[in-house]
């Protein structure tokens, strides 16, 4: 009987010992996941300034193109390790589209990375030179962010 | 279109029970091609249209190594794992020693020159209304590729579904494209048609089944859960899909989205075949599209 009560009250204990431990967990996955959608967002937002103008659905700004092109490439060095925690991947973690392939292929991820910063410093280069080079410089970049979303993401739910 | 296979648990031995009769695979009269000269030049373009590469290349082949159709690529299943074959032009571990008669027979009826069932993973579901100018155009071409000695993977497939006779049931009920409820009006929405329907398999992926495995023509291109993992290939129908017919071409030329997203996944090979194309075939897929019921 004490012995029970004992275990019960040991139990609860440690259940609400360990229940903020887990939640903060969560939490901090939820975290990641949100902070690297933000980056690839803003990845997405900086490329639209510079396709719109590729395009021809804005006029060519030098200064314009020059800020979005450094922004990106700022964007893309800064450090995203801890962005990318185990347990983060589509189907374990609300809202992330990351294929569990990833974490089984770090290298693979590592050099699609490295390829996307080269584009993004070609692009850095180009961007100010004129539409011509800015237009060329394009397609480096959008085949490294399909290269990667080909290997890495799903679908939206 | 290895979802469909589900329902082969029910069926596959019914192909049996109906009896050989009913269900031998069907053949093109052998002669049905001669006449025909191909032109491997538009044959590089129904090849792209098609899709073939993505599925018969090495799975790392990238660049020029794409077009070794060596074979390899595994498409998992509930009944085991299939393999896309060799059909590079070596004359052993490819298919060298076939006439262009034999494509069409794989393309139209899903029948090999043997006379065996093909599976569905092979999406001839899609490509049995390709023209036979297309096939002649697209053997020509595949005959200009480089040969590769690499064997053909065996299907790692169970019991019954090994058998490929019991394949007959089950293409007796699905097989055989039906007409979609879209009603091109004009050259170009005819054109998009039969690329998104035919050559470029659209259905295959963006469109649902029912339990039974055969496709929901209700729900045309109205998205379908993911075969292969998690998320939903997404509904790309009016009701879901607002993008422009500019947008539209757009992403299939380079693969961005109008707010600059890049395509991923499966979609991605999709679109490097779409790229090929000349722009008045994805404009032609984009006013398709446009015209499709939307589906809630
Ligand atoms: C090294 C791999 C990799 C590269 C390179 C990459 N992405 Fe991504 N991207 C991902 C993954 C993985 C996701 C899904 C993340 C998630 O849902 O948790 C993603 C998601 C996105 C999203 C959706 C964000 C959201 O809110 O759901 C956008 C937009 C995007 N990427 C844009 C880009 C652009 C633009 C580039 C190129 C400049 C790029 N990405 C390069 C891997 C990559
Ligand atoms: C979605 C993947 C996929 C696509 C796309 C695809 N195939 Fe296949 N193909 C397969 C699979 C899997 C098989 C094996 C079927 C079987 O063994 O029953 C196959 C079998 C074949 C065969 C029979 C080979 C033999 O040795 O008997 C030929 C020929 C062929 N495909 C040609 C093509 C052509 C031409 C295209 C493009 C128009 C194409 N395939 C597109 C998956 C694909
Ligand atoms: C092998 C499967 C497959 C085939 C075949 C396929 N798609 Fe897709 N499609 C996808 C997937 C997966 C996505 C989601 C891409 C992503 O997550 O970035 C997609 C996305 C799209 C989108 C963008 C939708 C959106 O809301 O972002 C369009 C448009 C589209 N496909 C059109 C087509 C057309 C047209 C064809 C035929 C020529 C086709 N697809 C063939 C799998 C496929």
């Amino acid at each position: 009987m004490r012995l029970a009560k004992k275990f019960i009250t040991l139990t609860a204990l440690s259940l609400t010992l360990s229940a903020p431990a887990i939640a903060q967990d969560a939490k901090a996955i939820d975290g990641a996941v949100k902070a690297r959608k933000a980056q690839m967002s803003l990845y997405a937002f900086n490329l639209g300034i510079l396709g719109n103008m590729a395009k021809g659905q804005a006029d060519y700004d030098a200064a314009v193109a020059q800020g979005a092109a450094s922004s990106l490439l700022a964007l893309i060095r800064l450090d995203a390790s801890q962005m990318w925690p185990a347990g983060s991947e589509q189907g374990a973690a609300a809202g992330s589209r990351a294929k569990p392939e990833m974490w089984n292929n770090m290298n693979d991820v590592i050099a699609k990375a490295m390829a996307m910063q080269a584009a993004a410093e070609a692009m850095d280069g180009a961007a100010g030179q004129g539409l011509e080079a800015m237009q060329a410089a394009m397609g480096g970049v959008g085949g490294a962010c399909s290269a990667c979303h080909k290997a890495y993401r799903g679908p939206k739910e | 279109m290895l979802r469909l296979l589900k329902w082969l648990v029910l069926l596959g031995v019914a192909g049996l029970g109906l009896g050989y009769w009913f269900t031998r695979p069907a053949t093109l009269d052998p002669l049905a091609m001669d006449g025909l000269q191909g032109d491997a030049e538009a044959g590089a373009l129904v090849f792209a249209a098609g899709g073939c590469a993505s599925c018969h290349a090495a799975p790392d082949a990238t660049g020029e190594a794409k077009l070794i159709l060596a074979g390899g690529h595994a498409f998992p299943s509930d009944f085991g794992t299939f393999y896309a074959p060799n059909i590079s032009p070596d004359p052993t571990q490819g298919i060298g020693g076939w006439q262009a008669v034999d494509l069409a027979n794989a393309m139209l009826f899903g029948t090999s020159p043997t006379g065996q069932h093909y599976y569905p993973a092979f999406p001839y579901t899609s490509y049995d209304r390709t023209s036979m100018k297309d096939i002649a155009d697209l053997w020509a071409y595949m005959q200009t590729l480089p040969a590769s000695e690499t064997p053909s993977k065996a299907h790692d497939v169970s019991f019954p579904f090994s058998i490929r006779a019991s394949l007959g049931g089950w293409k007796l009920l699905f097989a055989g494209s039906e007409p979609t409820a879209v009603e091109p009006t004009n050259a170009e929405m005819q054109r998009g048609q039969y690329l998104v329907e035919v050559l470029g398999h659209c259905g295959e992926c963006h469109t649902s089944r029912n339990a039974l495995g055969g496709v929901n023509y209700d729900a045309w291109l109205g998205g379908a859960p993911n075969p292969s993992g998690q998320g939903r290939i997404p509904n790309i129908t009016p009701a879901a899909l607002d993008w422009s017919e500019a947008d539209l071409v757009e992403y299939f030329t380079s693969g961005f989205t109008p707010d600059f997203d890049s395509a991923g996944g499966e979609m991605a090979a999709v679109v490097e075949n779409l790229a090929k194309l000349p722009e008045s075939d994805r404009a032609a897929i984009a006013a398709y599209l446009k015209m499709v019921p939307p589906v809630e």
